[in-house]
Order: C-alpha cells, then sequence, then structure tokens
C-alpha cells in the first residue's frame, strides 16, 4: 500500500499541481495583506498613532467602571469582562489592536476562505485525481495490475487527504509569513471569546469562555481541514463518475458556488441546511457570527458534513471497484 | 500447457448480447491470433480477458488462476496493452517503469533493468515520454507489459501506427519472446496480412462469436489455389474445365491446387499446344478467406 501511495504522490507532483496551489495563494496573500494595510492605516490617520496606549487605557477604565454598575444583565457583563481581559492583553503586550498581527491575519484569512477559496484549491487536486486517468488512458495500465482495485482507489484516497493536509499548511505558513513581515509575528497568547452564539433572542454568552489566539487558531484549523475534506472527498466522487476532468471540476464549482449564493438568501427555506454547502462555514460556530438558517449549530453541520462523506465515499469505491473500463 | 483459457465467455449490455460465448485456448510459446473486423468485439473479448470488463457469464483462468475468484494471482501472469500504451506522458520512461514496478508484489529490481535492454531503450529511458515517438512508446509499452515475468502477453493491435520497419522489428520480436522466453501471445488485429505473417493460430471472430479456429497454414491450405497464365486463354479454360472448376480472372485463370493434379493439368495443356507463362501456387488473402467464412457479413 505504501508503494501505491508513493506512486501516486510521483504524479501528484510530476503535474505540479501543489506549486500551482502555492502561487495561487502566495500571490492572494500578499493580495490581501496589502488590503488590510490600507485599511489599517486609514484607521490610524483617523484615530491617531500616538497615543493609542491611552486611549486603551481610558477604554479599559470605562468598561471597569460599567461593569461596577449592578444592574447590567448577566450575559452583558460577560461581554465586557470580555473586552476588559482583550484590552488589558493588548496593553501589556504593547500590541495596537487597530493594527492586525500575523497571528490574527491567518484566523482570519482561514475563516475567510473555508467556503469557497479553500474548496476550489482542493477541487483543483481532487477533480482530476481519478478521471485524468480515464482522460489520459493510462487507467487501463493501472487496472491491469496484480493488485485489486480498490486499493488502487484507496492510495489515491489517502494521497488526497495528505495533499489536502498540505495545502492548509501552506496555506496557514504563506498568510503567517507574509503578513507577518508586514504585521509582525506577535499575537499568538491574546485572549479569544468562545462559544457565544448570536441568537434571535441577541447576544448570548452563556457557554462562553476565554482561550488562548493560538488555541482557537488550532481549533480553527481542525474545522477548516475537516471541512476541506468533506469538500474533496466529494470532488473525488464526481472525479470517479464522470471521465471529464472539467466537466467535474464545474459540477464542483457550481455547487460551491450556489452555497455561497443561497447561505446569503435562504432563511426561510429551511431545508437547504441539510446542503453541504451551506454547513462549510464551519469556523463561524467558534467566533460566534449567526449561521445562515436558524437552528443550525456546530454539531448540526458536522453530523451533516459527516453524512455527505461517507455517502461520497460510499458511491466512489462502489462504482469503482465495479466499473466496465471502455 | 494451456496458459490462457477461456470458456464460454459472454457481455451483455443492457439486453444487446455483445460476446456470444467465446472460447479459446493459448499454449506456451505460441502466437494467437485474434482475428475480425472492427466491431467484431475484439477489444471487449480483450478488455474481460484484462479484468477491465467484467463478464457476464463463463470462465477466463490464466495459469490455472480464475481471473473473477483470484485476480491477483491471475494478473501476476499476464501483462497487456489494450490499445495504445497510454503512458504518463509527464514522467520518464524510467519512472513510468518504476511506478508499474512497484504494483508488482516481489518485484525484483535487477528486471528493471533487464527488460529496458529486451526492448532496447536504454539510451533514451530517462527522457520524458511526451518526447518520445509512436514506435519508442510502443516499446515501453512492451516494456511494462513484460515487467512481472508474464507468462501469457496481450497486444492489442500491437503495429497500430507503426511505420513498416516499425511494424517488421515488432513482429520479429513478438515471434522471439514466443520461441525464447516460451510466452503465449495473444495478438488482435484487423489486418488480416499481419496475422499470417505473426501468428501460428488464428481464432477468427464475428459478431461477438469465435466462427473458425485453427492452424495459420490449415486455414490457409484448405484454400489453396493455382494460378494459370496461359496462351490463348479460352481453348486452355476449355480443357481445365473438363478436369475442374475454373475461375476467369483477368488475363488468369484460377482452379484450386491438387498436387497430384496439375502436373497432369499441365501436361494436357502442353500437348494441346497452349502456351503456359506461368503456373503459380498461391495462398488466399486471409481477407478472401474472412469474407468465405463470415458470407461477405460485415457488422451488424
Amino acid at each position: 500500500m505504501n508503494k501505491l501511495i508513493q506512486n501516486e504522490m510521483l504524479k501528484l507532483l510530476a503535474r505540479k499541481r501543489l506549486i500551482v496551489v502555492g502561487i495561487i495563494l502566495s500571490i492572494l496573500v500578499v493580495l490581501f495583506t496589502y488590503a488590510q494595510y490600507q485599511t489599517v492605516q486609514t484607521q490610524l490617520k483617523k484615530l491617531g498613532t500616538t497615543d493609542w496606549r491611552t486611549t486603551l487605557q481610558q477604554q479599559i477604565i470605562d468598561t471597569q467602571n460599567r461593569l461596577s454598575n449592578s444592574r447590567i444583565p448577566d450575559d452583558f457583563k460577560k461581554e465586557l469582562e470580555v473586552r476588559v481581559k482583550q484590552q488589558q492583553y493588548y496593553l501589556d503586550n504593547d500590541i495596537n489592536p487597530a493594527e492586525p498581527g500575523a497571528p490574527s491575519f491567518t484566523k482570519e484569512f482561514m475563516e475567510n476562505s473555508i467556503d469557497l477559496l479553500l474548496p476550489l484549491m482542493i477541487m483543483v487536486i481532487a477533480s482530476d485525481l481519478v478521471s485524468s486517468e480515464f482522460s489520459m488512458g493510462s487507467i487501463k495500465l493501472l487496472l491491469t495490475r496484480p493488485v485489486k482495485r480498490w486499493k488502487i482507489l484507496f492510495s489515491k484516497y489517502v494521497t488526497l487527504l495528505l495533499a489536502i493536509s498540505l495545502i492548509i499548511a501552506m496555506m496557514g505558513m504563506i498568510s503567517y509569513l507574509i503578513s507577518g513581515v508586514v504585521f509582525g509575528f506577535k499575537g499568538w497568547t491574546a485572549p479569544e471569546f468562545i462559544g457565544f452564539q448570536i441568537t434571535e433572542a441577541g447576544f448570548d454568552a452563556s457557554g462562553a469562555s476565554i482561550i488562548p489566539q493560538w488555541q482557537f487558531i488550532l481549533m480553527d484549523f481542525g474545522v477548516v481541514w475537516f471541512a476541506a475534506v468533506v469538500v474533496g472527498t466529494l470532488s473525488f466522487m464526481v472525479s470517479v463518475l464522470i471521465r471529464s476532468t472539467a466537466a467535474g471540476m464545474g459540477i464542483i464549482l457550481a455547487l460551491l458556488i450556489a452555497g455561497a449564493i443561497l447561505s446569503n438568501m435562504v432563511s426561510s427555506w429551511t431545508s437547504a441546511k441539510y446542503f453541504f454547502m451551506l454547513n462549510m462555514r464551519l469556523t463561524d460556530y467558534l467566533n460566534g457570527s449567526p449561521p445562515p438558517i436558524e437552528g443550525m449549530t456546530l454539531s448540526f453541520s458536522l453530523a451533516v458534513l459527516t453524512v455527505w462523506w461517507l455517502l461520497a465515499l460510499f458511491i466512489s469505491f462502489g462504482v469503482f471497484t465495479k466499473k466496465d473500463i471502455y | 500447457m494451456i496458459t490462457l483459457s477461456v470458456k464460454n465467455l459472454k457481455k451483455k449490455i443492457g439486453k444487446k448480447e455483445i460476446i456470444k460465448g467465446i472460447d479459446i485456448e493459448l499454449y506456451e510459446g505460441e502466437v494467437f491470433g485474434f482475428l475480425g473486423p472492427n466491431g467484431a468485439g475484439k477489444t471487449t473479448t480483450i478488455r474481460m480477458l484484462t479484468g477491465l470488463i467484467r463478464p457476464t457469464s463463463g470462465s477466463i483462468s490464466i495459469c490455472g488462476y480464475d481471473l473473477q475468484k483470484d485476480f491477483t494471482n491471475a494478473m501476476m501472469h499476464l501483462g497487456c496493452i489494450v490499445e495504445n500504451p497510454e503512458l504518463y506522458p509527464f514522467l520518464s520512461g524510467y519512472d513510468n517503469l518504476v511506478h508499474f514496478a512497484r504494483m508488482i508484489p516481489g518485484f525484483q529490481s535487477k528486471r528493471l533493468a533487464e527488460v529496458i535492454e529486451l526492448v532496447g531503450l536504454s539510451e533514451r529511458i530517462h527522457d520524458k515520454v511526451k518526447t518520445y515517438s509512436l514506435g519508442m512508446r510502443q516499446r515501453l509499452g512492451i516494456a511494462q507489459a513484460l515487467l512481472g515475468n508474464p507468462k501469457v502477453l496481450i497486444l492489442d493491435e500491437p503495429t497500430n501506427g507503426l511505420d513498416p520497419a516499425g511494424i517488421r522489428e515488432m513482429r520479429q520480436f513478438i515471434r522471439d519472446l514466443a520461441k525464447n522466453e516460451g510466452l503465449s501471445v495473444l495478438v488482435s488485429s484487423h489486418l488480416l496480412s499481419e496475422i499470417q505473417l505473426l501468428c501460428d493460430r488464428v481464432a477468427i471472430i464475428s459478431k461477438g462469436a469465435v466462427i473458425q479456429t485453427d492452424t495459420v497454414h490449415a486455414l490457409l491450405s484448405s484454400q489453396e489455389k493455382m494460378v494459370w497464365r496461359v496462351e490463348p486463354l479460352q481453348q486452355a479454360k476449355q480443357i481445365l474445365e473438363s478436369a475442374t472448376e475454373v475461375v476467369e480472372l483477368e488475363d488468369c485463370l484460377i482452379t484450386d491446387f491438387d498436387a497430384n493434379k496439375a502436373g497432369l493439368w499441365s501436361r494436357e495443356l502442353v500437348n494441346s499446344g497452349i502456351q503456359i507463362i506461368e503456373m503459380n501456387r498461391r495462398l488466399p488473402a486471409l481477407e478472401d478467406l474472412f469474407l468465405e467464412l463470415t458470407g461477405g457479413d460485415r457488422i451488424e
């Protein structure tokens, strides 16, 4: 099995797909870093650069005064407490809160690419992993070896998982390194607020807690990886079913874009929440953004994605092992 | 020894039965031709023999291993090229071979150099396959088929697209493999002259069924003809017609070949004052044979 995976990696690397993905990501990160830099500059111009420490100090005192007021509700109190802690951290570590550090840039970049950019990159790899063998005709050489078909497909799938992990790692590194050059590499231990929810009733912070930013980023990467694996597996299935790589890519692309559009539109069509595309933004649950459809939770989305994932795997292996090769 | 045995092989697609029960046996050291027009079911059959298509019924056994039940062991003894050898163009010839060698359990790495030497690709083996000529690709295709020391080699249209020199070379190469290494080689072709020059035995397939299996020699000799170029033609025709069936074709007369009577007939002609310009014993082209056997039918 190791040798089969070695074969698949050889082919993947020889086709330089990963390098292309790396280049695309680098260009985009440079672009976003510049955009972020511009935003920060205008903000600094508005607020003034020199006295942000005194401003922050003043804000902390204000918040603490409000906290001592016994009439404010518990939920709100919790939020204020967190805010104080964050502000105190910035002050203690000499970080201007208006300027993002490399870790928070990376975090934001991952959160924003989870439902479209990253799936696109994954798709570039996944969608021709199997179909290119068909379109090149090499499938006939590949399947006339003393190796069972499911093993060949499994080696391709493992290669896909490796490639996904590599792409995500690459994404993290590229965005951290490039943005770090501009914004500095500080901020790993900055406190992050997790576990609150924005619902119809308002702000619910009952389950909220504070964790350091590195832990938050790690969780972000975890859910990003999971979402990427699900999209990768779906593209993989399409790649098994459809001989033409271009057609396969088109299908996945259409689905992803439909997802992005739908999540902005649907809120009354509740059964749309069973589409995998609407469950892609797993990071939203971590940072407390409202879900596209009322009542969706992290565990619900994970469950929906898991079902899609298992279904895609089942179909891929079922079809590939039975298929007549013409 | 029987190396490949196919029994009552059938394939249905939808309701249409495209392969209607094929039986073949291949022996060690022989080149076996699989002959039929395009659409007769050659490629479908070959794809079933190589495990690419699942037969609807029937059995295939390679060196005693059933292809359906014991795929891995059966495939250990089989090497094949189905249609063109579509190797990875973005890898070098060497990497392609390493790639396929990794898929063979217990592969001995010295076999790699042996195979490259055998097909004569040593000089260009580290170049990318996309820079190869068709003939070189074909040779690399043969190399990958031979990697696992197979007992049975299946080649689908092996001379397709090669130039005349390449065809002659390939023909010699296949004959040598059968003779020196004891391989059974199954070659499919729609080119009848190809089979005639290359094969020991031939199965003729039409509309998904084998209509005849025999040695090439036996098939042809039963159809051997005698061509007479004589002067004057009409008078000679009358004389020959009294002895046998005669067909007049352009400026020749054609009769069946009969070793015992040919001398007698020629003497009669000479005695009647007919001048014999040419007497020629001729094997029919397989084309004619094929048309005769199938009654001139082509594809449905």
